[in-house]
C-alpha cells in the first residue's frame, strides 16, 4: 500500500499508481463481464436491471449479483487499508445529484462504467460522444458551483 | 444458475474492489478531478486509463472468439445514431455527476462504506430511473 501512495509532481492531492491499479481491476471486471457473459459491465443499466427499472436481456439474478458485488469489492479494499470513510455531500444534494443522475443515465443509456471505460475502449461512436458530454458539463458544474460559491463537501 | 450469479457477482466485486482502490469512492477525489480550474487532481484519469487499457485488450480478444466462455452468444449495444437524447441524457448525467461527486458505481460501492449517504444518492438515483420509464410509458 506504501507504493500505491505514491504521488505526482505538481499534483498534491494525485494519487496515479492506486488510481492505475483501481483501473486495472475495473477493466479487468469488465473484461470478465465481456469475455465470460458476453455482456457489457455498465453499472446503470445493470442496476436499471437489477431492479425491474430497465428491460434487457441479462438475467436479473445476474444483474442483481453484479450490483451487491460492488459494495462487497469495497468493503475489501476498506478492510485491508484501514483508510478514514471520505466525506460525502449532505442529503439534499445528494437526493438532487442522484435524481439527475438516474435520469440521465437513462435518457443517455450509460454512465461512466459503460460509455465511458466499455464504449469508449471499442471506439464506439456514441459512447465517445456520451463521456466528452458529460465529462463537459462534469467540469462545467463543478466550476460554476465554485464560483456561486456553493460547497456540498466539508 | 452458477455461471448466471456467481459471474457477475465476482465482475461486481472486483468492479467495486477497483473503484475503492482508484479512491472513486470518495467524492472529494472525484469533484478534484471534475475542478479543472483549480487545484486539479488527475487521479481519475488514470483510473479510467487502466479501464480503458484493459478493456481494449479485451475488445481484441473479443473478435476472435466465436462466443462468450460461459455464455451462448454476445450480448452487445450495436447502434452508432448520435441521438439528442444520447446527448442530451449524458449532458444531464454529467451535472449530477459534478453536483455530488457520485457516479452509479461508486454510489453502489459506497454503500460498504457511509451505508446513510450512498442510500440516499442511491435511491433518488433509481427514483429518477423510474421516472424516465414512467414518463416514456413502459418500454
Amino acid at each position: 500500500m506504501t507504493l500505491l501512495a505514491t504521488g505526482l509532481p505538481g499534483f498534491p492531492d494525485a494519487a496515479p499508481l492506486a488510481g492505475l491499479a483501481g483501473g486495472v481491476l475495473i477493466g479487468l471486471a469488465a473484461a470478465l463481464m465481456l469475455l465470460g457473459a458476453g455482456r457489457i459491465a455498465g453499472v446503470s443499466g445493470i442496476a436499471a436491471r437489477a431492479f425491474g427499472i430497465g428491460s434487457g436481456s441479462m438475467p436479473r439474478i445476474g444483474a442483481s449479483a453484479f450490483v451487491i458485488g460492488l459494495p462487497l469489492g469495497a468493503l475489501i479494499i476498506m478492510g485491508l487499508s484501514g483508510a478514514a470513510a471520505p466525506s460525502f455531500a449532505g442529503p439534499v444534494p445528494l437526493v438532487i445529484a442522484g435524481l439527475i443522475v438516474g435520469i440521465g443515465t437513462r435518457l443517455g443509456s450509460g454512465c461512466t462504467s459503460g460509455h465511458g471505460v466499455c464504449g469508449m475502449s471499442r471506439l464506439s461512436q456514441r459512447s465517445l460522444v456520451a463521456t466528452a458530454t458529460f465529462m463537459v458539463t462534469g467540469f462545467a458544474t463543478v466550476a460554476a458551483m465554485n464560483a456561486l460559491g456553493i460547497t456540498v463537501l466539508p | 444458475m452458477i455461471r448466471d450469479t456467481l459471474l457477475p457477482l465476482v465482475s461486481g466485486t472486483i468492479f467495486g474492489a477497483g473503484l475503492a482502490l482508484g479512491g472513486m469512492t470518495d467524492p472529494a477525489r472525484v469533484r478534484g478531478f471534475l475542478h479543472l480550474f483549480g487545484n486539479w487532481d488527475p487521479t481519475l484519469a488514470f483510473v479510467m486509463g487502466g479501464a480503458v487499457l484493459v478493456m481494449a485488450l479485451a475488445w481484441l480478444v473479443q473478435r476472435r472468439m466465436q462466443r462468450p466462455i460461459f455464455a451462448e452468444g454476445f450480448s452487445l449495444p450495436d447502434r452508432s445514431d448520435l441521438t439528442a437524447r444520447l446527448i442530451g441524457g449524458s449532458a444531464l448525467f454529467g451535472i449530477g455527476w459534478g453536483i455530488a461527486g457520485l457516479c452509479p458505481g461508486p454510489g453502489f460501492a459506497a454503500l460498504a462504506i457511509a451505508p446513510t449517504s450512498a442510500g440516499i444518492f442511491v435511491a433518488a438515483m433509481l427514483a429518477g430511473m423510474i421516472l424516465v420509464r414512467l414518463m416514456e410509458g413502459k418500454t
